[in-house]
């Protein structure tokens, strides 16, 4: 891309030769030649390697983290969530709850979009109304804003939605749905999206071009509310192939690669021409048990036959099956230290998550007496289930644990899937120890879909695999998400994490760390939802 | 002529049919694209409203007659994870990987063939010996390894070429290509040669079979006699006889170099239907795999008949007739 400005230049030489004959025209071209030169001269452009593809730019079609990650670009949404993943404001100044089930989001006035209208409540309210209205989308964002029953627009820049329930998580929620221009996207179908006619925005970057499969560019929105990003151009290339993202990297084809494979992570730390960003991730890794059957399929004693009873209904034998892993040495070993143990199903940084709670120590001496006591000192058989190609070395991970479970005298079989056929196998119930990832904003929306007792009516529990169910539990989440005190509900998120680990709900293992490699001299606050936003990396 | 290729089309309308069943049937029993698909935080009605939307809460049976039904009036659905129709979305994908394909079949025929000749026709010489050795690495190196080493060399140690991407594309005839200019032909490079490998160790050592056989054969050493030049032998007799089997293996390649130039496409994050196909699979993204399939159904059986053709207009002696078939 270097080549570019001379080759622009070169144009404008052969342009002065012609412009004696049409100067009033020339001339203005000239002029308006020279400015866009005088802007790519001081230039900055920004090349970045994502890691997985993106599916479409619709920004309501696909809850893909790749597509988000396109839209948080061009698209701003009431809410946003610092690096941290606090919620921080975005087109929205402030919100409140006015009483139980409403809320009330007052909009920064004067954002414009990219077509230069400016962004209104009108807006908004189509925006929230937009992912319902998609037909045929297998993933979509309706999750987020189904719980709203009402739209009221009080001003052009005051908003209040209505809820059935009193309900939390919505200012959460809605940093997922961005904010497209009603004009624009009225009668816009996803293609429309992904050819650029509708992708009218008021994000910091405006769309330039998207080629499927390879890459898209962007290119400053200079009348973004908040200070202009620094690079005049970004451009996304898509690599998901781990040692082709970091080659690019070291050839100097890209300046930022994402997800960087931890078997590269020792030399390029070690590589003075780069600088590391890495947080702790929000994806927490676990394993879900089966609570719920009387013989859970794959569970056996050590010669291959059906036990009288399902261990995992007690407790002490989930305690002992976490003693016995041994987390650092999984961290240290199998990671290569991109991670940190676990005790919560969120990670540290995620509201809710109790930073009381300590990881389960490695102790096989005391798990080998947990087990005796609970009526197996000989140990059992079990098969460790966990996907091959979905989370960072999930097949060596399960393969660790299943080597380490053997020492209290657990036999551990392995099987490892490519996640479509894992989780058909699982949703078919063909498993009792599985492994799950899982990244959320908040510790009381991850356990409503990961440990809630399973309820369809509620919603509850949808990913609640080992059909855990406390009737506590199920309590203090509904009563979080109906808290719209922060303070309150953080608090009792804590509470719900505490009986969660007391009662070894999940065996957790560790929180991944997540990594960007960028050139020296390039700077990222590293963000525990794993964003990679170019407006938030700085020359340094 | 006639019935030889109306024939061939309903045995390719069968073929094409069987397929789809067996794709069909086959994704269907893999799982359910929702559960990878879905946003982790939708609930169990919403979960059943995606089911529902995309038809997948029907029956098995039901689910391939409505795509019967819609492929027969030409729309092979939509992606589920692109929302696009499938058919689109391949054939915008489909340049790159033609494009990659003949750049590879290129590099193969150009240096395939000669090297092959030289070698047939002076088989104890150093220079013959060094190709063959060539060719059995060719053979033998995994795809994904030269590529990977390909890169390493060339990018990030040499620095000389671009390690992944398509580059830079011009329009011909509508359809964007690479090969016309500098960005686009130094992208195209490295994947094309990688690709190309192992068709050329096959091209070359075919033609070498090849050429020493015919050598030997009496017509050659009639020419001789003749006092015709080695160069006339080579060119105007032993290279016409030993064409016909290499046309055919050309053809049946150039199929199977675009059906299956997925890992190369995967490491040098070329934008074809080979990674398209993989991604698709990995969400079961059904109706994209679908369509892929039936198209490189259609591409094999149009590659066949231009074969069987061609080998008409080679050896005059080949009928094209019913019983040919």
């Amino acid at each position: 891309m270097r080549r570019a400005p001379t080759s622009a230049r070169s144009r404008t030489n052969s342009g002065r030769r012609h412009s004696a004959l049409h100067f009033p025209l020339m001339g203005r071209v000239l002029a308006l030649l020279a400015f866009f030169l005088a802007g790519t001269a001081s230039s900055a452009e920004l090349k970045i390697a994502l890691s997985a593809d993106i599916t479409s730019l619709d920004p309501h079609y696909l809850a893909a983290q790749p597509n988000i990650n396109i839209g948080w670009h061009v698209f701003d949404a009431l809410t946003r969530v610092d690096a941290r993943a606090r919620p921080i404001p975005g087109i929205a100044t402030s919100w409140r709850a006015v009483d139980a089930t409403t809320w009330e989001f007052r909009i920064r006035k004067g954002i414009r979009f990219h077509d230069g209208s400016e962004l209104t409540a009108a807006d908004v309210a189509f925006s929230l109304e937009r992912p319902l209205s998609i037909a045929g989308s297998p993933g979509g964002f309706a999750s987020f804003v189904r719980p709203i029953v009402a739209k009221e627009i009080v001003d052009p820049y005051t908003i209040r939605l209505r809820t059935a329930a009193p309900y939390g998580a919505l200012p959460q929620d809605l940093n997922s749905i961005l904010i497209v221009s009603k004009k624009a996207a009225a009668h816009a179908t996803s293609e429309d999206f992904n050819s650029g006619r509708a992708m009218i925005g008021s994000g910091p970057y405006r769309f330039v071009r998207f080629a499927r499969g390879d890459r898209v560019e962007l290119a400053r929105f200079e009348g973004h509310w908040e200070a202009p990003a620094a690079w005049d151009k970004v451009t996304f290339r898509l690599l998901p192939t781990d040692p082709a993202r970091t080659a690019a990297l070291l050839a100097g084809d890209v300046d930022v690669i994402e997800n960087v494979p931890t078997a590269d992570l020792a030399r390029l730390r070690g590589n003075p021409n780069y600088r590391l960003a890495q947080a702790v991730s929000w994806r927490t890794l676990f394993f879900h048990l089966d609570q719920y059957r009387a013989r859970p399929p794959l569970v056996t004693d050590k010669t291959g036959r059906p036990l009288a009873a399902n261990p995992f209904m007690d407790v002490r034998v989930r305690r002992a099956i976490s003693k016995a892993i041994n987390r650092p040495a999984l961290v240290e070993r199998v990671m290569e230290g991109a991670a940190v143990p676990a005790s919560n199903v969120v990670s540290p940084q995620i509201f809710g998550h109790n930073a009381e709670l300590k990881a389960e120590v490695y102790d096989p001496d005391g798990a080998k007496k947990l087990l005796a006591e609970a009526g197996y000192p000989d140990g059992f058989g079990l098969t460790v289930a966990a996907p091959n190609n979905r989370y960072v070395n999930d097949d060596q991970v399960a393969q660790t644990v299943a080597q380490m479970l053997s020492r209290i005298g657990i036999r551990a079989r392995v099987e490892t899937l490519p996640l479509s056929v894992y989780l058909t196998k699982v949703r078919d119930q063909q498993f009792s120890f599985a492994m799950l990832g899982w990244g959320s904003y908040s510790a009381d929306l991850a356990l409503r879909s990961l440990l809630a007792g399973v309820n369809p009516a509620k919603g509850y529990g949808t990913w609640n695999w080992g059909r855990y169910s406390n009737p506590r539990l199920d309590r203090l989440i509904e009563q979080a998400l109906a808290t719209v005190d922060e303070k309150k509900r953080e608090a009792i998120a804590r509470e719900a994490g505490a009986v969660v680990a007391d009662d070894v709900a999940v065996i957790p293992l560790y929180h991944q760390i997540v990594t960007w490699v960028m050139k020296k001299n390039i700077g990222y606050t590293a963000r525990t939802d794993e964003f990679t936003l170019a407006h938030e990396f700085r020359p340094q | 002529m006639l019935v030889f290729i109306l024939r061939r089309l309903t045995q390719s309308a069968l073929a094409l049919l069987i397929m789809s069943v067996l794709v069909f049937v086959g994704v269907f029993a893999i799982g359910n694209p929702i559960d990878i698909l879905i946003n982790p935080q939708a609930d169990q009605a919403e979960i059943a409203r995606a089911t529902a939307a995309l038809g997948l809460d029907q029956p098995l049976w039901t689910q391939y007659w409505d795509f019967l039904r819609n492929a027969l009036g030409g729309n092979l659905g939509r992606s589920f994870s692109h929302n696009v129709p499938a058919v689109q979305l391949i054939f915008e994908r489909m340049p790159a990987t033609v494009e990659l394909a003949l750049a590879a079949m290129l590099i193969a025929i150009v240096l395939g063939i000669p090297l092959g000749l030289v070698a047939g026709m002076k088989p104890e010489s150093w220079f013959s010996r060094t190709i063959m050795a060539g060719s059995i690495l060719g053979f033998s190196l995994p795809t994904f390894w030269v590529g990977l080493m390909l890169i390493m060399v060339f990018s990030v140690y040499l620095g000389w070429l671009p390690s992944t991407g398509r580059g830079h594309t011009t329009l011909l005839l509508g359809v964007p290509v690479s090969f016309l200019n500098w960005d686009g032909l130094m992208h195209l490079m490295m994947p094309a040669l990688n690709l190309a490998l192992f068709k050329l160790s096959l091209l070359i050592r075919l033609t070498r079979a090849g050429t020493r056989e015919a050598m030997l054969q009496d017509y050659v050493k009639f020419a001789r006699a003749k006092g015709l030049s080695m160069r006339r032998i080579v060119l105007a007799h032993v290279l016409k006889n030993i064409m016909i089997p290499i046309v055919t293996v050309i053809g049946l390649e150039f199929g199977s170099v675009i059906a299956f130039s997925i890992v190369t496409e995967t490491i040098f994050a070329w934008p074809g239907m080979g990674k398209l196909l993989i991604d698709s699979i990995n969400v079961l993204d059904r109706p994209v795999i679908v369509a892929y399939v039936l198209i490189i159904v259609c591409m094999f059986v149009i590659i066949n008949l231009a074969v069987d053709l061609l080998y008409s207009a080679l050896d005059p002696r080949v009928r094209l007739s019913a019983a040919a078939t």
